[in-house]
């Protein structure tokens, strides 16, 4: 293999360039990228970053020295692949070719129709996304977030701690009951309310108000919320329309093995994009995680290394942390499937708790808030079970 | 400077003890059986190693996975950029001593800051 070609630079397209130097590709690499900047870290961009107490320089994800003898091709975006060339078509015109390609483009932020070039409504996926909303917060005022996921849950909390105003609006009855079910998602999403953050469940929104400017959100239920600044957190989608027609399987994201093998030999998926098989779960999952766009790329890249003549690892259990109002909150596994959670320590009212999900008595996922410790040792038992 | 940590009897393998001093250091017995000391704190965020994952040699940080050679302090990912101080262990008498490094330790910023007398 002489040339390999990682698309996207964030994340996972870094951690798959140093998987590769580091299982001893030594041919030419090349990462392209469509945004501007060398990869960066996203996680503080909902919290110190947009709390201004992380700056710029504090979210690079390379070190100072870190020799990878990597191609940068920044600020070009892929728009196709090319499978008998064995190219990546580039926005410009360009055509890169490449004996192995690691498609690592992530996910964007899904938008709310009808909202576009209305000036105070953001999304918040990029470095950008994050200058422009902290700017805007910094002026301070009435923010409404809609959607009460992990993001929207972490903007509320930065924004609170800032001394703004805060509503959530979750069009589900329970936030966060997707990724940890009721009971706990209930527990979790109670530290808004502990705030005194605003936290209207079970309606939808039917649109925003303002002439330029968004001046409310217009609920279904008839009601109006005065806002100045509007956070949309209504999830992300993969970033794949560059792949269609391809020759590549995709299904919610690129369809992929439990090592990252797509439908074309020659080609992996990591990070947020991919759809991974989780032998665990007997399923595909996409995972938007920090934690599985770190490590399953090395697993991917041996993979392409050997051709695909390598048996995959049983992947770790999915894992993911979100900081929200001073408390740290860890979960591990899969929460869809239980049949009970109990409480191992802590309080739910203290919002200090190990919360243990079993399946047929079989441990399948742990949720720690403040927890560390503990949340540790289950989250390694977890992985052995 | 010798100080000690805990009787070996008392830290089985597998598992870690942290020391309470500033900035706290941690001894870890692997499931091996070898005995390594490093700063506590990892150098990304206030996290204590301690409570972290061990596996071989190695210790990963419990909060955002980045993972650090307890022989050489080393670190493999990010975020965290920076390696963590390693400290001399030595067991007399089944008591487990550590001699703490004279090097500056590479504490966080927020932790560096709290030290300073600064703003967490
Ligand atoms: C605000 C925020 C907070 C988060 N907090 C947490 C957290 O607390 N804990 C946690 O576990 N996870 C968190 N995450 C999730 C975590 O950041 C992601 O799982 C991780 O960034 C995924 O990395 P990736 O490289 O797969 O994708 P991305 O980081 O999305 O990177 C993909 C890159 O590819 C580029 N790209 C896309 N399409 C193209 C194309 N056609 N051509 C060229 N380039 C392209 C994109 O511009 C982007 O730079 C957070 C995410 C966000 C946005
Ligand atoms: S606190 Fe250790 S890696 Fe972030």
């Amino acid at each position: 293999m002489r040339t390999v070609a990682v698309v996207g630079a964030s994340l996972a397209g870094l951690s798959a360039a140093r998987s590769l130097r580091k299982q001893g590709y030594d041919g030419r690499l090349v990462v392209v990228g469509d945004e501007l900047h060398r990869p960066y870290d996203r996680p503080p961009l909902s919290k110190e970053f947009l709390a201004g107490t992380l700056g710029e320089a504090d979210l690079a994800l390379e070190t100072d020295d870190e020799e990878l003898g990597v191609e940068w091709l920044l600020g070009a975006r892929a728009t196709g692949l090319d499978r008998t060339e064995r190219a990546v078509r580039l926005a410009d015109g360009r055509a890169l070719r490449a004996d192995g390609i690691v498609i690592a483009t992530g996910a964007a932020a899904r938008g709310l129709p009808g909202s576009e070039g209305l000036a105070g409504v953001h999304t918040l996926r990029t470095l950008d996304d994050a200058r422009a909303l902290r700017d805007e917060l910094a002026a301070g005022g009435r923010l409404v977030v809609i959607g009460g996921g992990f993001i929207g849950a972490e903007v509320a909390s930065t924004a609170y701690a800032l001394g703004l105003d805060v509503t959530v609006v979750e069009v589900a009855s329970t936030p966060l009951a997707g990724p940890l079910g009721e009971t706990m998602g209930a527990v979790v999403s109670g530290l808004h309310t502990d705030h005194g953050v605003r936290l209207l469940c079970g309606v939808g929104v039917k649109g925003l108000g303002g002439e330029r400017k968004v001046d409310a959100v217009l609920l279904e239920d008839g009601r109006s919320l005065p806002a100045d600044i509007v956070v949309v957190g209504v999830g992300a989608r993969p970033c794949v329309e560059w792949l269609e027609g391809s020759g590549v399987a995709l299904d919610n994201g690129v369809k992929c093995g439990a090592d990252g093998r797509t439908s074309l030999a020659g080609v992996v998926a990591v990070g947020d994009c991919a759809n991974w098989y989780d032998p665990r779960a007997g399923a595909h999952r996409r995972v938007e995680h920090w934690t599985g766009a770190l490590e399953r790329p090395a697993a991917a890249v041996a993979t392409l290394l050997a051709g695909g003549a390598v048996e995959p690892g049983t992947p770790r259990p999915p894992y993911f942390w979100s900081d929200q109002y001073g408390v740290r909150i860890q979960f591990a596994g899969h929460a869809a499937g239980a049949d009970s959670v109990t409480v191992e320590q802590g309080a739910v009212d203290d919002r200090d708790v190990l919360a243990v999900y079993r399946r047929a008595g079989q441990p399948v996922a742990v949720l720690g808030m403040n927890q560390p410790r503990l949340f540790t040792r289950w989250r390694k038992q977890l992985a052995t079970a | 400077m010798m100080i000690p940590a805990c009787r070996l009897a008392d830290l089985p393998r597998g598992e870690a003890t942290r020391l309470d001093i500033d900035p706290p250091v941690s001894v870890f017995h692997t499931d091996e059986g070898e005995l390594f000391a490093i700063d506590d704190t990892c150098t990304h965020q206030d996290a204590s190693l301690a409570d972290g994952w061990l596996e071989g040699c190695e210790v990963e940080c419990p909060l955002h996975a980045s993972k650090f050679d307890l022989r050489t302090g080393a670190v493999d990912a990010p975020p965290a950029k920076l390696p963590v101080r390693t400290h001399e262990v030595a067991v007399e008498d089944g008591m487990i001593y550590v001699r703490l490094s004279t090097d500056a330790p590479n504490l966080p910023p927020c932790v560096a800051a709290r030290l300073a007398g600064g703003p967490a």
